[in-house]
């Protein structure tokens, strides 16, 4: 799976301002840490505001706050702002024969694909993946310390 | 087994169970299924043919049934060596957000564990995003066996 620019900085954002949902950040402040475009960044924002995940806090220290529910909210509710993720295989609607039918089987595989990405980022909220970032750090932490101490 | 932060009692569930077993999943699949639950009750809870199979509920104070869990040890299945496997989980609506589902979880791990199992595993539907929501929020992931199906003709 290859994600769009606009859903991958979506994430960034809606993640980043998830897990301080007390503080407000900045599209500059966001852009300068994941290292990504601030003009690219600007637009996802304005989408993100309409959706109801981010608002925007207005007057001095201003930016975004996060307002949904990271209990609730899903990655699929960030991504499906921006793509609907369902591959297509680019053919002519008139096959007919064995091309009808090597078609016709992709398209079964790959609705299986898409189904399974969907369910996937949909069962996953943002507060599990906040858990699966720590838990990975600190696993990758542990297997340092350890290889440290071996040596 | 108890928690008294949200006053919510887990224990070994029995036959007197049944009924508010059944009203509880009627109430969340809008099927009634007495006659299934009162097996599994037989199979998993009754004083026969038990090991290795649990079947726990949470009350609350005064004796309303919060919710279940329902597991077993499965073994060899396709090569898996023996794991825990997690039949069914239930908290009632009006429960829920109060960390029910987690503590049923946490104590039918520890029955697991006690046998020595070391992963445990689960079925879900594909769009049942409350319990795999659920499940995810608890550590479980995609593993290595994959769910296939067929429609029989």
């Amino acid at each position: 799976m290859k994600l769009q620019k606009a859903s991958r900085y979506a994430l960034y954002a809606v993640l980043h301002l998830a897990s301080e949902p007390d503080k407000q950040h900045s599209t500059a402040d966001i852009a300068a840490e994941y290292e990504i475009s601030i003009h690219h960044l600007a637009k996802v924002m304005r989408t993100l505001v309409r959706s109801g995940l981010i608002e925007s806090v207005r007057g001095v220290g201003g930016g975004y706050r996060f307002a949904g529910n990271i209990r609730r909210a899903t990655l699929w509710d960030v991504i499906h702002e921006f793509e609907s993720l369902e591959s297509d295989i680019d053919t002519p609607n008139d096959l007919s024969g064995t091309a009808e039918i090597v078609i016709s089987g992709l398209d079964s595989v790959n609705n299986e694909i898409d189904g399974l990405i969907r369910s996937t980022l949909d069962s996953i909220t943002l507060k599990t993946l906040l858990m699966y970032g720590v838990e990975n750090l600190e696993r990758d932490h542990d297997t340092a310390n350890n290889r440290a101490t071996s040596e | 087994m108890n928690d008294s932060k949200i006053a919510i009692n887990i224990r070994k569930a029995t036959k007197a169970d049944s009924k508010a077993i059944v009203a509880l999943d009627a109430e969340i699949t809008g099927t009634d299924k007495a006659a299934y639950w009162a097996d599994i009750l037989r199979r998993y809870a009754g004083a026969r043919d038990r090991s290795e199979r649990y079947f726990l509920v949470a009350t609350s104070v005064d004796g309303e049934l919060a919710g279940f869990i329902v597991g077993e040890v499965r073994a060899w299945e396709f090569g898996s060596p023996p794991c825990g496997w997690v039949l069914a989980l239930s908290v009632a609506p009006k429960h829920r957000e109060r960390g029910i589902g987690s503590l049923l979880l946490d104590a039918l791990c520890s029955e697991l564990k006690k046998a020595d199992v070391t992963t445990i595993r689960t079925m879900v539907l594909v769009n049942d995003k409350v319990n795999l929501s659920f499940f995810r929020g608890e550590g479980l992931a995609a593993g290595p066996y994959i769910e296939l199906e067929k429609h029989l003709d």
